[in-house]
């Protein structure tokens, strides 16, 4: 559990501090695995599969997720030709 | 079976802190791969070998693939490390790092504090399986639905007839020097110069 | 037919309600159709009630029609009353004829303005008020139709609103007719507070019977009465806000500033004359009052050259007539030179209209000349509105009413020589200055373009007040020259005929004579320097007494000057020191901080997402915290 805060404040920090999308989606992976971990640890110390069950619908977001997010920045490149996270900021108030 | 769990656990902490710290996205996917298969290695220490299997073969097997392979498609080149090193200053590191220390330590705080669940004891495989065919049926069913609608959004998304001209580009109020592409010199540019994120 | 009497004031009021909510969407023939309509209405029911009147009159000669409850708290009621008496019917003729006369005349002049609708919709609220004003059996119904006429004045006379010159001028005549109701509303207070109530024949029954001739209770309610007519009616201390009030359409001007707006202060005073004759002081104030200014006024009118600025001091100056007909005690001669000035002056005022209108909006008369033959509506309206003005013997109204009170500055109850003379001085004045315009404008070489001739519209309203100029008179002939009066009989419920106080062997043949030289005089002289040397008027206006003089007249004998100077400046002065409060303060903040809040929320929203997944995680700390420590 802890070895999972760890990895999942790290992937946190990584999410903020990068500012290339796509190292910002590879520091959500690492967030979602943390997740997972933390998921499988607790249903073994229940001794129950439902942790392990867990981990595969995790998973399967993940794989949703970095699907569609990858095609985005795909798009967003052609659109602007720049990862710069920041550059997307249309939504300005 | 302990030492294996913590030698694994250090690995993938060491591993995702390189990561977070590359400038060139290759590299960071490497360390990102090992990151992964460290994280699997302790899912068998822990005794959930199907996880563990399921953890390679998917993350490290096809997502991280996925990854490669937008990334060949980008075509980033030295220019996007040298934007990198630009963009990773030091004092970004600053507030991120605060917050992530005080949520790890609250993190840490509610484990700790919490009703331990005993010792980790290994699930068999053939138990998770049980599980998905009976109680968990109708979840499995939504994450295969779910899967299926990112297969048709990633597919949409990344489709494209033809570039977007840059005339298209600039009617749309982006700076994204279209003209550049036309001159075939499509590797990453720096954007428009942006004040530092508020910190 | 009485019990229709409550149509004559709701017919204009509909009228004013349609124009005003629905008025800018009709067309224009509509709304003509709605807002001339509607007077024309209500003048149809009020000659029907005056055939109604004459034929048969009512028990007591007073038809009262009570509406509703209007307020009844204490010991206090008023109702919404409406009393119907020859002194009413009279003022309601004149008000819905002439202004019925008017409307169809505004219908052609105001074709091409913006606010045609909004003219009509203020024009029709004005008739309604005016007639709720002289059919108020209470003087509170009466104080309500007084400041709806006010209101309406003020509307009218800023009409064209884009010019700011023309909002100042409505601002001053409201302002200065306010201090004059003011004075009313303490009167009206004072009234209650002694008589206890406000029906007006209730009222001066009760006054008749408590209060001493002379006592300090009736001089005072006299007196505040008389601020409020003043005020109105535009005499002499409050007469500035006149001249200005020519800044509204001409078709206003005729209506409200010649023929019965500024009537109501002689109409309050003659309906409550048994005040003023309980306060002779007072009541000789009132005459005092209408001899200064018929003068001072006609003098102002020599002045001028904006041919709307003479016939606003004519008015003023004829309104003076009137007042000094109901100080010296002669009721029913200042109603007869009411009606005759109505017709007389409603003319002038239209036929003015049509020289300006024809002539591209000028005003100036000595950019005017020769319109005798290129405008002959125009002239003979002139003529005959300028005889009856004048008092051209035996053929004009204005010859007949204005002798009545001429001889009765003499022979009235309140009557003296100094009286007469002013009087007679004022018809040589009246007389020149009315010849003045006419030749300068009428006679003499061509000047200016003729554009707008004027349509059946114009003409037709101008032709029958023309008539009615010249034939009204005879209701009301002096026994010398043939002894009809029917006019004073008719009024005579209402309002007691004259009591002649012993002259001294001046006769009435005697005075008629004189006032006939007067005139003669007059337009003697106004032939000799406005039409044949005129150079010999221009060296006596450049030389320095005449320069003088002639800028003192024409600038009103400098009472803008004065007023300017004592109560504008100071007051402003004091109103702008205080601005400054600090009243303003916690609303301004609010608002402030409200901005305030804004800005920072706003500030929140970069668009960036790196902030955004910052805020996230700022948002799950917050929660694990509270997790751990509540």
């Amino acid at each position: 559990m802890l070895l999972a805060a760890t990895l999942f404040a790290l992937g946190l920090v990584g999410l903020l501090v990068r500012r290339d999308v796509v190292f910002m989606l590879m520091s959500l992976e690492v967030m979602l695995n943390a997740a997972g971990l933390a998921f499988v640890a607790a249903g073994g110390g229940w001794g129950q599969p439902d942790g392990q069950v867990m981990f595969l619908f995790v998973l399967s977001v993940a794989a949703a997720e970095v699907a569609v997010g990858l095609a985005l920045v795909l798009r967003l490149y052609k659109r602007t030709l720049s990862l710069d996270a920041d550059a997307a900021s249309r939504l300005r108030g | 079976m302990q030492a294996a769990f913590y030698l694994a656990g250090a690995v993938a902490v060491a591993s995702t802190v390189l990561m977070l710290t590359r400038l060139n996205v290759v590299h960071a996917l490497l360390f990102l791969v090992l990151s992964l298969i460290a994280v699997a290695v302790a899912f068998f220490a822990l005794g959930a070998p199907l996880v563990g299997a399921l953890e390679i073969i998917v993350y490290a097997g096809a997502i991280v693939v996925l990854f490669v392979f937008v990334v060949m498609m980008l075509n980033l080149g030295d220019e996007a490390s040298e934007q990198e090193r630009r963009w990773l200053a030091p004092g970004i590191w600053r507030l991120p790092l605060a917050l992530g220390a005080v949520l790890l330590a609250g993190a840490v705080a509610l484990v700790l504090g919490g009703s331990g669940a005993g010792v980790v004891q290994p699930v068999a495989p053939k138990e998770v399986a049980v599980s998905l065919f009976g109680p968990y049926a109708i979840g499995v069913e939504l994450a295969s639905m779910l899967l299926l609608a990112g297969l048709v959004g990633a597919y949409h998304l990344g489709w494209q007839r033809r570039a977007q001209r840059p005339e298209e580009e600039v009617r749309d109020g982006l700076d994204t020097g279209g003209a550049r592409v036309a001159a075939g010199r499509d590797t990453v540019r720096p954007g428009p110069r942006r004040p530092p994120r508020a910190a | 037919m009485y019990d229709l009497l409550w149509l004559v004031p709701a017919l204009p009021a509909l009228g004013f309600l349609a124009l005003a909510l629905a008025g800018p969407r009709l067309p224009r023939a509509a709304v003509a159709v709605i807002g001339a309509g509607s007077v024309g209405a209500s003048a149809a029911v009020t000659l029907g009630l005056a055939g109604a009147f004459l034929a048969s009159p009512p028990p007591g000669h007073a038809f009262t029609q009570r509406l509703w409850t209007w307020m009844a708290a204490g010991g206090f009621q008023a109702d919404f009353t409406l009393r119907l008496d020859p002194l009413s019917l009279l003022m309601l003729v004149v008000i819905t004829f002439v202004g019925f006369l008017i409307h169809v005349y505004s219908v052609e002049f105001m074709w091409d303005d913006d606010g045609f609708a909004r003219f009509f919709a203020y024009m029709n609220l004005f008739v309604a008020s005016m007639a709720t004003l002289v059919l108020g059996a209470n003087l509170l119904l009466l104080y309500l139709g007084w400041e709806g006429v006010g209101l309406c004045s003020y509307l009218l006379i800023g009409f064209w609103y884009k010019d700011p010159a023309n909002g100042r001028a409505g601002r001053k005549a409201f302002v200065v007719t306010r201090v004059g109701d003011t004075a009313m509303a303490i009167g009206l207070l004072l009234l209650f507070r002694e008589l206890g109530t406000l029906d007006i024949a209730e009222l001066l029954r009760r006054a008749a019977a408590t209060w001493e001739p002379g006592s300090t209770m009736a001089i005072a309610a006299a007196a505040l009465l008389l601020g409020g007519a003043l005020g109105k009616s535009a005499q002499l201390p409050l007469q500035v806000w006149l001249p200005d009030a020519m800044a509204g359409p001409t078709p206003t001007s005729a209506l409200i500033h010649a023929a019965t707006m500024v009537t109501a202060g002689v109409y309050l005073i003659a309906r409550t004359h048994v005040l003023f004759e309980l306060a002779p002081a007072v009541q000789l104030a009132v005459a005092c009052v209408g001899a200064a200014t018929l003068l001072l006024a006609g003098c102002s009118a020599l002045a001028q050259r904006d041919i709307k600025r003479i016939l606003a001091y004519s008015t003023v100056s004829q309104i003076g007539y009137m007042f000094l007909a109901l100080g010296v005690g002669a009721w029913t001669a200042a109603m007869f030179h009411f009606m005759t000035h109505a017709f007389f002056k409603a003319l002038l005022f239209l036929a003015a209209g049509i020289v300006i209108e024809a002539l591209h909006h000028e005003h100036d008369i000595f950019r005017m000349g020769g319109l005798r033959r290129r405008l002959p509506i125009a002239f003979w309206a002139f003529a005959a509105g300028g005889a009856a003005l004048a008092g051209l013997p035996l053929v004009s109204s204005g010859f007949y009413s204005k002798d009545a009170i001429v001889w009765a500055a003499y022979a009235g109850p309140l009557g003296n020589g100094v009286f007469w003379a002013l009087a007679a001085l004022g018809v040589l004045v009246t007389s020149l200055y009315t010849f003045r315009l006419i030749f300068v404008v009428f006679f003499g070489e061509p000047r200016g373009e003729i554009g707008h001739r004027p349509g059946w519209a114009m003409s037709v309203p101008v032709a029958i007040l023309a008539v009615l100029s010249v034939v009204a008179g005879f209701l009301n002939v002096p026994p010398t020259l043939g002894g009809i009066h029917l006019f004073d009989d008719f009024l005579a419920p209402v309002l007691p005929a004259m009591a002649h106080h012993e002259g001294g062997g001046f006769t009435e043949a005697a005075s008629q004579v004189l006032t006939a030289l007067a005139f003669g005089l007059g337009l003697a002289a106004a032939w000799v320097l406005f039409l044949r040397r005129r150079d010999a008027a221009a060296r006596i206006a450049a030389s320095p007494p005449g320069h003088a003089v002639g800028r003192l007249w024409r600038e009103g004998w400098g009472f803008d000057w004065l007023y300017e100077r004592v109560l504008v400046r100071p007051i402003t002065a004091l109103a702008s020191a205080g601005r400054g409060d600090f009243v303003d303060g916690p609303f301004e903040a609010a608002g402030r901080a409200a901005f305030a809040l804004h800005v920072a929320a706003s500030a929140t929203q970069t668009g960036r997402l790196r902030w955004y997944a910052a805020g996230l995680a700022g948002g799950s700390l917050a929660a694990v915290a509270i997790a751990l420590f509540l």
